[in-house]
């Protein structure tokens, strides 16, 4: 989607690439691979810390995993579902964060680049902005995240009780997928918000980080009108709880159809879509902070 | 005394400054209350009572430590004393002509009450408009709820300092400081009620100097501390001379070793 992002500003545009506007020197894909890049090169140079802060983000990751395993020592069910049928739920939940961890959480920085006027700097560069404010920032500490969340996946596939068919591991890849594409839309559509209002950066961890929390545990968990907003007016039920229905073999504890089991890929899209329409909005309507 | 009050008073000024942010600060502090709470009563919806909690406590609990982890500092994992030792900023604080640990914890203190005033009871009030929950009308509880609230902060004050003076070895309190906040977001009661934790995980989490900075203040206040109010002020106040005295003398160590360059 970054590949379609207009140059923004005329006036600097003129500035910035005078051959040619729609055609940038380079590609976004390359910009953001040569961005982070130059970032872990950065990161690599305090590599004690680096080793610690990836530690502290794989041992983040376990409290969750051991905040559920507490939970499941007290009861045996939660909603109806097992521990493996939850740990399922973490694992997709979990792989596809951290996926968009990687990729898109340099997005939280936009607030603060917003604030300080390095944005501006930004919409110089023969660049498109999205791929720069994915990439700032980076730190390979964020890949810590997936090795804890993979080790859980895996246990909780080999103990739940189904049989495996090409269909279920084709909709469990395909909800890490559309679960990391859902994330990372939301990422970008929550921080586009700080184009708007300044401090924004706490209320978008709402969605994002919240976001991670809710799809860990069984939408059962939740009350019906609660459950239905989480599915059709934020789509956070797409992410693991849906796909997960029919790998699990589970009835909709809220009777919603099946097909929407399914729908996953669609609902990506269209947050993909909606994201690089509000990032491409808010872009055109910046004004800087400065006199 | 003075000095310190003026620090305190400074800090107290500098974060109330910035209102959105306060705002923004709440409205994510009680978002993030409703998805505890509703994974909360699942659970207990199971099993009515564990650890001594019906479901109003535990509601209540997840408000109370929304509410208090900004005052307190549970999800801060050093104090600003950290970057100052990375920049050399901090052979200004070390000629300052007062104690250096008390100055740190003077700036802490203005920080937690701005915190306490802005954002510790709009999410426990949004709980309660919510939620069925179990706050006590008994004034005493509400007294002795608040002496256990400053000795929570001491302790907190006193092992994100000890974090920060890492900084005079290592040069970067960083990766201690995140490894620090995980430690300190569990074994707070932060992500799990403590007294929902079976067997030995349980007994380790509750002796643990970072149970006194939520657990111990909430249930003096729910009145469900084993040992009482006495109790909970000889565990917190045992933790947090302690972990100060230990970072009195690893300040000292940090002044013999510090050699600042220049003038």
């Amino acid at each position: 989607m970054a590949d379609t992002l207009p140059d923004p500003h005329p006036a600097v545009e003129a500035v910035a690439a005078p051959t040619g506007a729609s055609t940038p020197p380079v590609s976004s894909a390359l910009a953001y691979l040569l961005l982070t890049h130059m970032w872990t090169r950065a990161a690599w140079q305090y590599r004690g810390s680096l080793i610690i802060l990836t530690t502290a983000q794989a041992l983040s990751t376990c409290l969750d995993l051991v905040a559920m395993l507490v939970i499941y020592s007290q009861v045996s069910t939660l909603g109806g579902f097992t521990l493996p049928e939850t740990l399922y739920l973490y694992g997709t939940t979990r792989v596809a964060f951290a996926i968009s961890d990687v990729v898109a959480s340099g997005a939280e920085m936009l607030s603060e680049a917003i604030r300080t006027g390095t944005f501006d700097v930004m919409l110089i560069r023969p660049v498109g902005t999205l791929p720069q404010v994915l990439a700032e920032q980076f730190t390979p500490k964020r890949f810590g995240k997936l090795v804890p969340s993979t080790a859980a996946l895996v246990w909780a596939c080999l103990h739940i009780p189904i049989a495996w068919t090409p269909a279920k591991v084709a909709v469990c890849l395909s909800t890490i997928v559309c679960g990391a594409v859902i994330y990372c839309a939301l990422w970008v559509l929550t921080n586009s918000i700080s184009f708007f209002a300044t401090d924004m950066r706490e209320p978008a961890n709402i969605f994002t980080y919240g976001g991670e929390l809710i799809t860990e545990y069984p939408f059962a968990i939740f009350d019906r009108p609660l459950a239905l907003t989480l599915t059709f007016a934020i789509p956070l039920a797409f992410v693991t709880w849906q796909p997960s229905l029919y790998v699990l073999g589970k009835a909709d504890p809220f009777g919603l159809p099946g097909f929407l089991r399914f729908s996953a890929p669609v609902v990506a899209l269209l947050m993909s879509l909606l994201a690089a329409a509000a990032w491409r909005t808010a872009v055109r309507h910046y004004r800087s902070t400065g006199s | 005394m003075l000095v310190y009050l003026t620090a305190a008073r400074l800090s107290f000024r500098r974060y109330v400054t910035y209102r959105s942010a306060t705002v923004a600060g709440v409205i994510t502090n009680s978002a993030f209350g409703f998805i505890r709470a509703y994974i909360l009563l699942a659970m207990w919806r199971e099993k009515p009572h564990i650890g001594g909690y019906d479901a109003a406590d535990a509601v209540t609990y997840v408000f109370l430590t929304q509410g208090l982890i900004t005052p307190i500092g549970v999800f801060l994992g050093a104090t600003e004393l950290g970057p100052r030792i990375r920049t050399g900023e901090v052979a200004i604080d070390l000629y300052r002509p007062c104690d250096f640990q008390g100055w740190w914890l003077a700036t802490d203190v203005g920080r937690a009450l701005s915190a306490l005033l802005l954002r510790t009871v709009p999410p426990v009030v949004i709980g309660t408009l919510a939620f069925p929950t179990d706050l006590p009308a008994d004034p005493r509880r509400w007294i002795e709820f608040a002496f256990c609230c400053v000795l929570a902060l001491l302790i907190s004050f006193a092992i994100r300092y000890l974090v920060s003076l890492s900084a005079f070895w290592t040069l970067d309190e960083r990766g201690g400081a995140s490894l620090l906040l995980v430690v300190s977001m569990f074994f707070s009661g932060m992500i799990m009620p403590l007294v929902a934790m079976p067997g030995w995980l349980g007994t380790t989490a509750r002796a643990l100097p970072w149970s006194g900075t939520l657990q111990v203040p909430i249930d003096v206040l729910l009145g469900t501390n084993a040992s009482g109010f006495a109790g909970a002020l000889e565990f917190q106040a045992l933790w947090a001379l302690g972990l100060l005295a230990v970072g009195r003398a690893v300040t000292d160590a940090a002044r013999r070793k510090t050699v600042v360059q220049g003038g």
